[in-house]
């Protein structure tokens, strides 16, 4: 712990208590609808109206502004609710417990949007709805681990238990997410490879990839606006009987 | 660090490396079944299942699509730049299907070694592009190849 300023280490203690997480984040919500709001109107309006439409599908590739972002952040949030859990087993730390539980239904939410619009786009583009090759496949695992999780939690009554057994699945769940990214390298897929990430040449043009990143960071906001509220009323729930709740919601009495 | 998280954080990340081995080797042990389509190389080399259907997966060669007969049957040769395979499909293509494009074909060899397709799955590249980039593209490897 000595590599990290005392600074640091004090914002993490404070940021794990409780009444300051919900004082901080019900400050900070109004500034994250704004820039999600901003970033979301920026990204659409370059991707749907000012970028131009692709040379081999025309105006159907548009799908991926929303497509590519949604399976980035299924991905992102799987591994952010895995880390947490983590944290939450070793440290015992209640608030990493709370992001996790509260990271999975967005998480949820983005893989099935993810899947669906994948599957809009590929009627007409590859002539089928649905194959079972390993992208798409190991991607529709990822959605039955998401709601794996949910399940579970929901199963056991109480939560420092259930929050315990959760962090454990997502761990084991976690193998799927190289799986996923790699699918397309690994094994012959009808989906096709990276586009973004392939470094040497980029294979997509600058105007169409400058609203996709906007999006992509659009996205990861709405996770944070999304995540926090949940987190924000499972803190309540889980503190009903603390001093400060009380405090809070029936003023000082009691 | 105290004693005790030491010792869970130790258990926590022998867990992921434990699955993450047991995942690699049982991904490995299956991988020919993980593949999705063989390509024209395993065709001709006799690797793809003989009186069975399968998917073949590969470039339409330039030139090679031919509509003999009534219009709806197509015949194309696929590549993987190494073997070939000639196709036969009665059918609608999908949007995507043009020369030198990927595409899947689900079928089965008849006796003569041509692929008899029973769908025709085009396979998109991961390249998007204004079609004037893509134009201007053209125009340069048309005057590359003029030199």
């Amino acid at each position: 712990m000595f590599l990290i300023p005392d600074s640091f280490v004090r914002f993490f203690h404070r940021m794990a208590s409780p009444p300051h997480f919900y004082a901080l984040t019900e400050r900070l919500m109004p500034w994250l609808t704004a820039i999600f709001i901003l970033l979301v109107g920026s990204g659409l309006y370059g991707g749907l109206y000012l970028a131009p439409p692709d040379y081999q599908q025309g105006d159907s590739y548009r799908i991926i502004y929303i497509h590519v972002p949604s399976a980035w952040m299924s991905l992102f949030i799987y591994t952010v609710m895995a880390a947490a859990g983590a944290v939450g087993l070793v440290w015992r730390i209640k608030l990493a417990e709370v992001v996790a539980i509260s990271s999975a239904p967005v998480g949820a939410g983005f893989t099935f949007i993810a899947l669906v619009t994948g599957s809009l786009w590929g009627k007409p583009m590859w002539g089928t709805w649905w194959v079972w090759d390993a992208r798409l496949t190991s991607e529709l695992i990822l959605l039955f681990l998401y709601l794996g999780v949910i399940g579970l939690y929901g199963a056991i009554d109480d939560k420092r238990v259930a929050s315990k057994a959760v962090a454990i699945l997502a761990l084991v769940g976690v193998v799927n997410i190289p799986i996923i990214h790699y699918s397309v390298e690994w094994w012959n897929t009808l989906h096709q490879g990276p586009t973004v990430s392939k470094m040497d040449k980029p294979s997509i043009h600058v105007s169409m990839l400058v609203p996709l990143l906007l999006m992509a960071l659009a996205f990861k906001v709405y996770y944070l606006i999304a995540m926090l509220q949940r987190a924000r009323v499972e803190v309540l729930q889980r503190e009903r009987s603390a001093q400060w709740v009380r405090n809070k919601f029936f003023g000082t009495a009691s | 660090m105290k004693p005790a998280r030491k010792q869970r954080l130790l258990l926590i990340g022998l867990m992921v490396v434990g699955i993450g081995a047991a995942t690699f080797f049982a991904l490995k042990s299956f991988n020919d079944n993980l593949m999705y389509f063989f390509s024209t190389t395993d065709v001709v080399a006799g690797k793809a299942p003989k009186d069975a259907l399968f998917r073949l997966g590969g470039m339409v060669v330039k030139g090679s699509v031919s509509r003999p007969g009534d219009g709806m049957t197509v015949r194309f040769t696929l590549t993987d730049f190494s073997k070939e395979v000639p196709v036969e499909y009665t059918g609608i293509l999908p949007d995507l299907f043009r020369e030198g494009q990927g595409i899947v074909a689900h079928g089965k060899l008849n006796g003569q070694g041509v692929f008899i397709a029973e769908e025709v799955l085009a396979k998109h590249d991961e390249n998007y592009m204004p079609p004037e980039v893509k134009a201007s593209l053209k125009n340069n490897d048309a005057s590359m190849e003029g030199k």
